[in-house]
């Protein structure tokens, strides 16, 4: 179950004011990833708005070989979904907003919905800009579950494609592991002790990952581990953003119920409060 | 060192628990009987809670140097229950209370099983703070009548407050003598740190105020041969057969529905009484240990129900007491065990004497109770945090004296989370996140050290979130809190990560806060108070120089050292000393310095709460050339000598017999005391005067007198410390 490459990027594109930051940024990262950029628009199609797009896809500086724009009509929920089936995409580029408010939370915006949907890996980006801001520092997941071996796998192509420096593996480890409250000195000393041989246990498991990886496929990246004993799913987010962390690779959720979307776990949490672009790799074995 | 076996640790120090539990047990003996007395309960109900307490909870408790007892929270609680439950009949109301007692013991147990010790972090600290100075008016202004001799003042508290003027124009009328009795026991206990004779403050301030005026009434009935002039109304009385008749507790009103509001009021003052004296008595344990906080609530609950069946009231672990204890060298729960001990022995064997201590005095002890708990002192703290706190103590206060502790503490809750609304200008931050982990606890692989993040806001509703991950850092460690990501933090939070700054310092662990600062800049951070003295701003201390302050900047000037008189709030390596192990330092003002040696002047507090003792002394401080043992050199007196008694070490050298009377010297390590105890040195320490002196393994503490030292007296310290050093350089 090794990680394909990205070959095909699908962007979903809408007039917005950030539309250049967008598109820049899609086509950068088409052309990092030596990947075809599928650009969709769903929306009616007029003369000046094709003619507005082309002139700024003409204006952009780096490209990748391969273009392609599409317009469909629609609803864009579904008719994104559709075409990532339909043109066999691999990673679907959402632009987000930094902070949804309560009300589209529970209804689920269009983002929510297609990162909940998309049956290829999806990429959250919360601040596109026009000039390249270099993505220095990964931290990916290091679950203990099947799809973390891909997922940390994608998270070193990424990083060599982009030319990362730092790639950190984070360990969320349940609390309810330890199974030791904490009361007295006594405790704490047991605790202590236990959370540290949990630590090393999971730190072999994730080295273990990362070694299994082709020497080639990490070339020069320097990477660590972190543990941290906290809630699943929270805990990540939190520290990306502690450690201003570039881009959070995660795996995508393992079973998607609704009730989910009032106790969040796991991905609830960071989409909830998005830290940092984030990379939610689908691995296509599981899916 | 050895490792030696519990048992015989046990054993060793059971000399020293006995001493301390007698002496916790001469102010749990007035403070039992009064209590009581203020519930209007019979006054050995008092004490068979102490009893109760310090047995059961000896067994089964999960604190170390706590005592547990009646809590004069509950007076307030236990009144209004007598009271109303009784409808008029007091006896009645107690049987009914009694039962009340035993179900809140109940609670208190499931409380501690189901692990909800954290619980009295949800309450926001200025409204706690408010509800208890509640509870001291209360006491306050029905005692102050009792004081004076009048034992029937109707009404509420306010209205008891009112009549505080007619009694003082009445009292002289009709008992004289009780009056000034209790009047000039409450002028002794407000002069009593005043008085700073060690051998005086060998018996606590309330044992004196007792033994005062049994004596008083001995010397009218045996030497003037007369009766005490005292109506027998207002002396204690016991009943003759203490064990064949027990009271029944009365479970008739089950259901009713005042009934079962005082057990809910009783369990939740009981609650939050022994958290906060628990968590404040960690920090005087001499050993620095953790308490099981829910261990002990299931004990304290524990003890409670056999209280309340034995006819006593309900058992909290209580301040005063346990500080006496930790002062005294109390090191496990066996001292809460003697003082149960030695109470059962003085009600047996003393309870003639009993019966002749005038209410009037155990009233003057509970005025003082009362005071302290209200003192205004608190409401100033208060304001210099901030105005909204001050106005959030003063608005729990009002409603509690005009309706009922819950009531009181619900609108204090509620009226801060509205403050907080009003200074943060945003429902969505609180509504949004509060049920939203926030915070992120980390040990950095590289350093070792633990990170903790905490974001969004943080304050008294979800402050418990941030203390879980805390409590898991061993103190011993580095912690970095970081609030750069967390838009508010309140005045609770502040204060409680003070509490841990604390108990870091006193492992030699280092915790630190980070973000705040960038937020005060940013946001002009409502909170982020810094902690500073009250004194040093509300006196104007910074402003001149006192003569005294001038003549150390002139010796400084002669020495060409370095003279700092400004306050320094968190004074640096004091704590590892053991003189300090069951204080706690305040300030440290006046530095003196040079690249060896710093004297200054400090602030620290022995005791808590109605037993404590401001302090201030001028102490030296200097690095030891040459690596040393621990140990405490001291003047041998009579205290000493008392502590030699109960079991405290002292070092003798049969070659040097003046050296060995006329000092006390103490360690662990003996062998390397009496190597580094040469002849020269003895000699030194024998030709000089003498200091109270300490080693903390690098430096050198020396301790002026009991008060701060004159000009002269320092010049005499620091001549000392440089003849000492010159000589362990010699030994180098």
């Amino acid at each position: 179950m090794a990680f394909k490459h990205f070959k095909t990027l699908l962007f979903g594109f809408a007039f917005s004011p950030s539309l250049k930051a967008n598109v820049y940024e899609a086509t950068r990262l088409a052309n990092y990833f030596e990947a075809a950029l599928i650009l969709l628009h769903v929306g009616e199609k007029t003369k000046e708005k094709e003619n507005q797009f082309q002139q700024l896809l003409k204006e952009c500086p780096i490209k990748p070989n391969e273009i392609q724009t599409y317009w469909e009509e629609g609803n864009p929920v579904t008719t994104l979904a559709n075409a990532c089936v339909k043109y066999n995409i691999d990673l679907l580029l959402l632009g987000a907003l930094k902070r949804e408010n309560v009300v589209k939370y529970y209804l689920g915006s269009i983002a929510r919905k297609l990162t909940r949907q998309a049956p290829c890996s999806v990429l959250l980006m919360l601040n596109p800009s026009v000039e390249r801001s270099p993505c220095k520092h990964i931290v990916v997941n290091g679950f203990d579950s099947p799809q973390t071996h891909e997922t940390v796998e994608a998270a070193f192509y990424v990083g060599t494609s982009l030319n990362t420096e730092k790639i950190t593996l984070v360990e969320e480890i349940s609390e309810s592991r330890v199974a030791i409250a904490v009361n007295d000195d006594r405790s704490l000393r047991k605790a202590t002790l236990r959370k540290e041989k949990i630590d090393r246990e999971e730190k072999l498991r994730v080295t273990d990952i990362v070694e299994k990886i082709p020497a080639t496929k990490r070339d020069g990246l320097k990477w660590e581990t972190q543990s941290i004993f906290g809630r699943r799913g929270y805990s990540i987010g939190h520290y990306a953003r502690v450690v201003r962390a570039d881009l959070l690779v995660m795996n995508a959720q393992e079973e998607r119920q609704f009730y989910h979307r009032f106790f969040p776990r796991d991905l609830e949490h960071i989409l909830a409060e998005l830290p940092t672009d984030v990379l939610i790799i689908h691995s296509k074995s599981h899916g | 060192m050895a490792k030696k076996s519990p048992v015989l640790a046990f054993a060793k120090e059971l000399p020293q628990n006995i001493f301390a539990g007698f002496v916790v047990s001469l102010i749990a003996l007035p403070l039992g009987l009064g209590l009581a007395i203020a519930s209007d309960a019979p006054p050995l109900s008092g004490i068979i809670a102490a009893v109760a307490g310090g047995i059961v909870v000896a067994l089964f408790g999960g604190s170390h140097v706590t005592i547990a007892g009646p809590g004069n929270g509950l007076v307030i609680v236990l009144l209004a229950a007598i009271t109303t439950l009784g409808e008029g009949n007091l006896y009645e109301g107690y049987l009914f209370t009694l039962a009340a007692i035993i179900l809140s013991g109940g609670l208190l147990i499931i409380f501690g099983v189901l692990r909800l010790g954290a619980m009295s972090e949800f309450f926001p600290a200025s409204a706690l703070q408010g509800m208890l100075a509640a509870i001291g008016i209360g006491i306050l202004a029905k005692q102050f009548h009792v004081m004076l001799g009048l034992t029937s003042i109707p009404g509420g508290t306010i209205e008891q407050l009112m009549r505080v003027p007619d009694s003082f124009l009445l009292f002289l009328g009709l008992h004289p003598f009780a009056g000034v009795l209790g009047a000039g026991s409450l002028l002794f206990l407000f002069l009593y740190s005043r008085i700073r004779n060690p051998y005086f403050h060998l018996i606590p301030a309330p044992m004196w105020v007792v033994v005062g005026s049994i004596g008083i009434g001995y010397y009218y009935t045996l030497f003037l041969n007369k009766e005490v002039p005292i109506d027998p109304e207002l002396l204690i009385k016991i009943p003759d057969q203490l064990f064949s008749n027990l009271p029944r507790p009365n479970f008739d009103k089950l259901f009713d529905l005042n009934f079962i509001g005082v057990v809910f009021s009783i369990t939740l003052i009981a609650v939050i009484e022994s958290l906060l004296s628990i968590k404040a008595v960690d920090k005087l344990d001499p050993r620095k240990r953790r308490s099981n906080v829910n261990k002990d609530l299931r004990a304290l609950g524990l003890a409670s129900i056999v209280s309340g069946f034995l006819g006593g009231l309900n058992v909290v672990t209580v301040i005063a007491r346990s500080s006496v204890n930790a002062n005294n060298g109390g090191t496990n729960r066996s001292a809460n065990f003697f003082h149960a001990a030695f109470l059962v022995l003085f009600v047996v064997l003393l309870g003639d004497q009993i019966q002749r201590i005038p209410l009037t005095a155990l009233a003057a002890i509970l005025v003082f109770t009362g005071y302290k708990l209200a003192s205004p002192e608190n409401l100033i703290r208060i304001y210099k945090i901030g105005p909204e706190q001050a106005l959030i103590f003063l608005i729990t206060l009002v409603t509690t004296l005009f309706t009922s502790l819950i009531v009181g503490i619900a609108v204090g809750v509620l009226f801060t989370f509205i403050v907080h609304l009003f200074l943060r200008k945003s429902f969505f931050l609180f509504s949004l996140n509060i049920f939203k982990p926030n915070v992120l606890m980390y040990r950095e692989d590289q350093s070792g050290n633990y990170y903790v993040s905490v974001k969004n806001f943080c304050s008294f509703l979800n402050f418990y979130r941030l203390k879980i991950k805390l409590d898991q850092i061993p103190e011993s460690e580095h912690a970095i809190v970081d609030f750069s990501l967390c838009d508010f933090v309140d005045h609770t939070v502040m204060e409680g990560l003070h509490d841990y700054q604390r108990s870091f310092a006193r492992k030699n662990g280092v915790f630190e806060t980070i973000g705040l600062d960038i937020h005060a800049s940013e946001t002009q951070h409502p909170f982020a108070v810094r902690k500073s003295l009250p004194i040093n701003v509300l006196m104007g201390l910074q402003n001149a120089l006192s003569n005294r302050q001038k003549n150390i900047e002139q010796l400084a000037q002669q020495l060409a050292w370095n003279y700092n008189p400004k306050i320094e709030n968190d004074p640096k390596g004091i704590n590892r000393f053991l003189f300090f192990e069951s204080k706690v330092v305040n300030y440290s003002v006046n530095s003196l310095y040079d690249d060896t040696f710093t004297l200054f002047d400090l602030s620290f507090s022995e005791g808590a709460f109605i037993t404590k003792e401001d302090l201030k002394g001028t102490f030296l401080l200097f690095k030891s050339p040459i690596p040393l043992p621990n140990f405490v050199l001291d003047k041998e007196d009579f205290k000493t000598a008392l502590y030699h008694w109960a079991g405290f070490d002292d070092i003798n050298f049969t070659k040097h017999p003046d050296f060995s009377k006329r000092f006390h010297l103490s360690g662990n390590n003996k062998k390397a005391i009496r190597t580094l105890f040469n002849s020269e040195l003895i000699y030194f320490f024998e030709s000089h005067p003498i200091f109270h002196i300490e080693s903390n393994g690098t430096h050198i503490l020396i301790k002026g007198k009991e008060r701060l030292s004159s000009l002269q007296e320092i010049k005499i310290m620091l001549a000392f410390s440089k003849d000492l050093l010159e000589l362990l350089v010699k030994q180098q």
